[in-house]
Parts: C-alpha cells; structure tokens; sequence
C-alpha cells in the first residue's frame, strides 16, 4: 500500500479526495488550515471544486447547495468558525443533506488561542445549532485515522443523509505520520431519488420548512429515529490493556494519545491502567462504559482538554453507580503521561 | 373568426400547488397587490418560452419569497437567510449546464446577506439573482430594511427612517456595479405597464445569460407591498413612482453580456485508477530498508529546537521520512501555539517499533539544538545518558550537565562551506544517522528523490553530500 508521511490535516483531504468528494468549501484558520490549503493543491488536479469562500457562513451554506445537489462535499474549520457554522448545520441536518465538517478544535472561550483543546465537544457532539438534530461525530486520533475516518464520515454521511463531523483537536491535526492511502472509492451512491440535478427528473425540493406543527412533530420523530438508528449501529471504540484493568482512563484524540503512554508508564510501576477510546462520539459508546461498573474497578477517570464536557456523557452512561473522576487541561496545554499516572496514584492510592 | 383566447397558467409553474399546505393549491400565498406574482409570472414565462424549465434551479430565500418553491416546477431549494448567492454558487459548480436563479427580497440580500451576494457577484458566479426591493421587511411585519426611505415609516422607525441612526437607504445596483466580474447589473420597477414590460425583459437577459453560462446577472425589481406599507394596491404603484424612483432610478448600470466569454468548469476525475495516478501512488512505494539490529536506539524520542529558519522543522520531517522507510512508526509534532514563545521553535519526533503514544517527547532521549537558548531550554529535560548534540558553530557554552552523550557538530559551519545554509537539516540527518547508527548514508541518498521530490538534480546532490558532511563528521571526531 502506498504511505506517505503527512500531517492530520492533510490525511483528511486524502480521505476526503479518496472518497470520492466532489467539492471543498471552506474558510482559512489555524490550526485547521492546512486542510483548505490542501484541498486547494489536490481538488483542482482532480477536477474537482475548491472554493475559499468569503465566510465560514457562506462556506457552509456552499456545502449545503453542493450536498442539495448530491455531490459529497467537504469542510474544515476550527471553534470560532465551527460556532458561526451552526445554523447551517441545522439547515443541512434540517433538510437531511450528507456532508463531512472538519473540526480541528482550539483553544477558546472568544479568540482564546491556537494551541489544541477539546473545547468544541459540547458544540458539534449536541449538535450546536438550533432544533432537534445530531451530528454524527468521528473522533481520529492520528493521521492515519484522519484519511480513514474522513473516508467513513463520507460514507455515514449517506447512509443516514446527515452531517459528519471528523472532530480532533490541534495536535492530530498539525502531527505528522505515516498514512497508508487506500484505493479511492469506485463508485458513489445513487441519490437521483432526492437530490437537485438541473434534468427533468431531478426536480426535487430541498427544504426544512414544515409549517404544519403535526408536521414538524412528524419530522422530529424520524429524525429521532435515525439517530436511535445510528446509535444502534455506529458505535465504534478502542481499548487499550483493558482486560485486567483495575482502574480505566476514558480519553479522545489527542488526550488519548497521551493515555496511551499513561497506561504503558503506570504498568511499569505496577498500576493496572486501562484505556477505554469512544471513536464516536455521537453515538458515544454508552453500553460499553454503562459495563464498566460491574468489574471491579478502583475507579475511572476521565482525561480531556476541556471543562467537563466529556465527563458528563461518561457519567450519564455509567447511571450513577460509579462516578468518573476528572483530569482537565485547557488553553492549550496537552496533559503529560506523567501527570496523568500521579493523579491516578494520588486519587486511588495505587 | 375571432381566435379563442385560452388563459393558462406558463409552464414554469407547477400545475396544481403540491408543496403548499391547506386547501387552496391554486393560488398563491403571497397579498393582493403584491409585486412578487408578477415577477414570478415573468420568471415562469420565460422558463417556459426558452424551454428551460427541466434544466433550471430557484433558489428561494428567506422573507415573503420563502415559498417560491410552492410555485416554480424546477429543482427548488428552499435556503438559510441571506445565503442564497452562496447556495447559488455551488449549485452552479455542481451543475455548470444548469440555470441557476437566485430569488432574494431586500432584507435578505442588502441586509444579512449583503457581504454574499458582494461575493458572489465578485467571482462572477454564473447565475441571475433577482433582487425585489419593496423597501420593508414583509414577511415579518413591515419592519425596516436596508432599502427603506429615509423618513419612511415601519415599524421599527416609527418616527420615520432617520439616517443619522439608521443610515440611508442602499443602493444596491449601484454598489455591484462597482465590481469587475458582473455582466448585467440593471434596475427596473414594476409600477406601471411599461415599466413591467422593462422588468419582463431584463429577467429574460439574465436568464439568458445565465444559459449561455456568461456569468453573473443582478436584475432589480422595484415592487409593491401594499401590505407593508398599508396602502391600496394602486397607491402602492403611484408610491413607487412618486416616492423610491428618486432614491432608486431605473436603468442599467453594466451590460457586457455580449462581450462575456463562457465559464467552463472542470469534469471531476472519479475513475480511481486516475485519481491514484494524479496522487502519485506509484510514487509512494515503500523502500522497507533493513533496521541495523545494533542500533544505539531502536526508540528514540527526540526534540530539534533552534531559531526559525535553521531548518528545525525539516530535519524533523526528513527523519521520520527515512524512519517510515525503515519501517519504524513515527511522528513529528511542530511546536505551535503557545510554544511558539521565547524565540525558539521546536518539534518533537518520535521512531519506534510500537505504536506511538503522546506524540510530544516531554522526556526526549535525544536532543538536537541549534542555538544556545535552544540548548539551555532542552538540556534539562533530556533522560540520564541521553544524547545531546548542538551547532557548536552558533553554540559557545559547553553543556552543564555531565550524564548525557554529548555532540558539538559544526553544522552551520559545514553547511556554509556547502555554500548553501539551508542544508543545515541534512547535515544534521548525516549526523544522527552516524550517532544513533539506525540509518545508513547510501541508504538515505537513495531516499533523497522522495524526500525533495520535484527538486533539481543539483539540489539533491547538494543535500547528499550535507548527509555525507554530517555522517563523516560524526564518524571522525567521535569513536
């Protein structure tokens, strides 16, 4: 297989170009520019569009009129960007249109900073924008995983005609690793029964409007139900050293790299850590954490770059028959593998 | 024999109003008096005399027009507010050979959308927008828009639009026609026959524009809301001519439709054995090189750190390059953000047989610094017996401490006597190389095509030989 040494960054526009996606529109900012900067090199030699939109408001509703139109279509962006992209994530969700988002977070709240957190969990895992709709939510944790799973937010997005957003932060995304390329997708699915074509039999409607509330009701239930769909189906996680663990630390993207390291530092100082890594986080891995308090376990701890966010969907999965600690780190600061294996020692006394 | 008059509705529309909730499918939504049937009627007809209703796609906005996907028997999207010159825009891309119509009121164009439809109109997005400016906000009750009269009362400027507060009405074919890349920018108004006969035959031109993919056309309507503004529908029209004609002249503002050359798009490449090809698969073959099993490391955590452009980034990324053709896992992780303080930049590069955990080397076995800062800052976190080489062509203090491996290397020197200061990341590569003993020199030389594709063959050959500087160097000072 062919490997080529690449940032995160660019691994999505890989995956992205591999699956098949038609158009790129998007607005620059670090730590996520280098996806539009890529986009920009490869679309064009594939005849494909790439378009610096003037706002990340226009870029999203460009994504929207492309995915109206049925081509797989992509963008990036990072918090502030991702916050004004809200309301037209609701249209797309809304008007049930696939499309991919890339979400390198950053430091916030306001301008904050360019360093990686993990700050946006709330805004893209809850579906930010207004109305009852989810995000499909990816969580990559390498480059590898930034080319493979952009491909998956590709195919998701279709199947269940809803947005995807590969979200990670900004070490996944400015990191380079090896990345294995995949062979491009062969075919891309039939849409012709919905999406506008400009022929004769692609006269379709592209809307959100119900103005009838029976309607809208109808609307929200199906709605509701293909997320139930989703969490049935999609749930995806890893584990690391899990089997005999006596203590599990629960981390995503970046955060989990580092518990990674955690788990092999604590076990040579004797400590039986664990990792447990949802991949999505829409649908979160609920079944799998709501187990975890049947073992027996010292405790669980929860590792993210950011204020809780993460913790409250661990705690609401574990019922309340076990309460995960929690070890934050925010503006930009990553946790160490170090730190981490001290405050497990310190909170359970191993 | 008199010709029977047969009255029917043009084929633009759709027969029956599926998508319109309720019992009457047969009318429209919108007030008596209103300007948008009529310019609705003028669009349908021409859909229908062109035959191009199959082939067109409206856009409708947000305002009053919210519903003209209830009437238009094209492909339809309903759109965000403001947003339609950019939904417009890529469902142009998407279907180049479609037409595209944008169909926005005052409020969504002039007001949320204004920095949109600048844009759009600025690329010359091949599509017609028509802009129907009644100066009001209807659809939410009469309130003020970008285009209402100063003095004009709504409901929010009860006491009259007054500039000072709220500035002066906006003039938008004005403002397009500013830009270069628009072909057809004019302003019509419907308050009398003539003046809709005007209004008739500029939505014509810009749709013929559009089919004729010359590009981006602004049609402007002045129109009646009799509601908004509480009137009866005739005064709505003496109220257009005797009131916003002033503000809003008639006429056109640009019209290079015939000098407008045709917009081609690009065909995307779908066929994967192309895509691989354009990607340069056959490029990124892997070398699998033989690991030297007596290698000072098989797992090396190591941080380059100096000044900006002393090849600090590179000399990273040519390492785990050569790292993955050995088949190593590696990473590379610039410094960014708040790293970025102090004047130094570093990256951290980890090679290993297992997988990679934190990416960041927080305790690195193996230091290369390029300046004293650099040295000061990362000694201290490098493990016991660890190995720490720096320029000592830039670096004059000696290292204080006495557990680690320690390297002085020239290398701004043997690069500069290469002739060219930007080979420092080889040299440096030549170097590691020869103290770690897991990469050989002739082998990384025949890596030195992937590693600076596209480059010339003087440049590679200069790069070579910085390796070979390095390695050398090491081979002879330290044994």
């Amino acid at each position: 297989m062919p490997r080529k040494l690449m940032k995160g960054n660019h691994a999505a526009v890989y995956g992205a170009a591999l699956a098949g996606c038609q158009a790129y529109y998007g607005y620059p900012i670090t730590p996520a520019s280098e996806i539009a900067e890529s986009a920009a090199a490869i679309f064009p030699k594939l005849g494909r569009t790439f378009l610096q939109a003037e706002s990340e408001v226009a870029a999203i509703n460009m994504v929207y009129g492309a995915a109206g139109c049925g081509l797989r279509v992509m963008t990036g962006s990072s918090g502030p960007g991702i916050s004004l992209k809200q309301e037209g994530l609701s249209y797309c969700a809304g008007s049930a249109l696939p499309c991919v988002v890339v979400d390198i977070m950053r430091g916030g709240p306001g301008l904050g900073n360019i360093g990686p957190e993990q700050g946006d969990y709330n805004q893209v895992v809850k579906g930010g924008g207004h109305g009852n709709f989810k995000n499909i939510v990816l969580a990559p944790n390498s480059a590898q995983e930034m080319c493979d799973l952009t491909m998956l937010a590709f195919e998701l997005a279709d199947k269940y005609r809803n947005p995807v957003f590969v979200l990670t932060d900004g070490v996944i995304g400015q990191m380079m690793e090896a990345v294995e390329l995949p062979e491009p997708v062969s075919e891309l699915p039939d849409k012709s029964d919905w999406a506008v074509g400009g022929t004769a039999d692609s006269r379709h409607l592209i809307n959100s409007i119900y103005l009838d509330h029976d309607d809208l009701e109808w609307w929200n239930m199906e709605l509701a139900k293909k997320y139930e769909t989703v969490e049935k189906n999609e749930v995806r996680f890893e584990e690391y050293k899990m089997e005999d663990a006596e203590i599990v630390a629960i981390g995503y993207g970046s955060a989990s790299r580092v518990l990674r390291s955690a788990v092999d530092l604590a076990r040579r100082k004797g400590v039986r850590l664990g990792m447990f890594r949802p991949i999505t986080l829409f649908p979160f891995p609920k079944d799998q954490l709501a187990a975890l308090p049947d073992r027996d376990l010292k405790g669980i701890i929860t590792v993210e770059m950011s204020n809780g966010q993460l913790v409250n969907d661990v705690n609401l999965a574990l019922r309340g028959r076990m309460i995960s600690d929690l070890h934050m780190r925010m503006g930009g600061n990553v946790p160490s593998a170090l730190e981490i294996v001290e405050k497990v020692s310190e909170l359970y006394g191993v | 024999m008199a010709q029977k008059t047969v009255l029917r509705k043009p084929k633009g529309f759709i027969d029956v109003y599926k998508y319109k909730p309720g019992e009457e499918k047969d009318r429209t939504h919108y007030c008596p008096g209103c300007g948008h049937g009529i310019i609705h009627k003028l669009i349908a007809e021409a859909l229908e005399d062109f035959d191009i209703v199959e082939k067109s796609i409206v856009i409708s906005p947000v305002g009053c027009s919210v519903f003209a996907y209830y009437y238009f028997d094209t492909g339809n999207l309903q759109v965000a507010h403001g947003r339609a010159p950019a939904v417009g825009t890529a469902v142009s891309r998407a279907n180049p050979d479609s037409v595209v119509i944008s169909y926005q009121g005052d409020g969504d164009l002039a007001a949320i959308g204004g920095n949109n439809i600048l844009q759009a109109a600025n690329r010359g997005e091949n599509m017609v927008v028509v802009f129907v400016n009644n100066a009001i906000y209807g659809m939410t009750g009469g309130q003020m828009a970008p285009t209402t009269l100063t003095g004009q009362k709504t409901t929010t400027t009860p006491y009259g639009r007054n500039p000072v507060t709220d500035g002066y009405p906006l003039q938008m074919c004005e403002l397009i026609s500013q830009l270069t890349a628009p072909v057809y920018v004019t302003r019509t108004s419907l308050h009398d026959m003539p003046g809709i006969r005007k209004a008739r035959a500029a939505i014509r031109k810009g749709i013929q524009n559009a089919m004729d993919r010359k590009g981006f056309s602004f049609v402007e309507v002045l129109s009646m809301c009799p509601s908004g503004w509480k009137m009866e529908p005739v005064q709505a029209q003496d109220w257009i001519r005797d009131r916003m004609l002033e503000r809003f002249p008639t006429g056109t503002f640009r019209d290079s439709s015939d000098e407008a050359v045709r917009i081609e798009r690009p065909v995307p490449v779908m066929d994967p054995e192309k895509v691989k090809e354009i990607l340069g698969y056959e490029s990124l073959k892997t070398s699998n090189l033989k690991k030297n099993p007596n290698a000072l490391f098989n797992k090396v955590a190591l941080r380059v750190a100096g000044f900006g452009g002393q090849g600090i980034m590179s000399t990273g990324i040519a390492l785990a390059n050569v790292g993955m053709e050995y088949g190593y896992k590696v990473s590379w992780l610039p410094s960014y953000g708040p790293e970025m303080r102090g004047g130094t930049a570093n990256c951290s590069v980890k090679v290993q047989e297992e997988t990679i955990g934190a990416a960041e080397c927080t305790e690195p076995n193996m230091v290369i610094a390029m300046n004293q800062p650099s040295l000061e800052k990362f000694e201290r976190i490098l493990v016991p017996d660890g190995v720490l080489m720096y320029n000592s062509t830039l670096i004059e203090v000696e290292p204080t401490r006495k557990d680690l491996r320690v390297y002085p290397i020239p290398v701004t020197g043997m690069a500069d006597a290469l002739g060219d200061t930007r080979v420092q990341s080889m040299v440096n590569v030549g170097a590691f190389a020869a103290i770690t003993g897991m990469f050989d020199p002739g082998e990384i030389s025949g890596l030195m095509s992937s590693l600076f594709g596209g480059k010339s063959e003087k440049v590679i050959q200069l790069n070579e030989e910085a390796v070979r500087k390095g390695y050398d160097y090491v081979r002879e000072n330290f044994s």
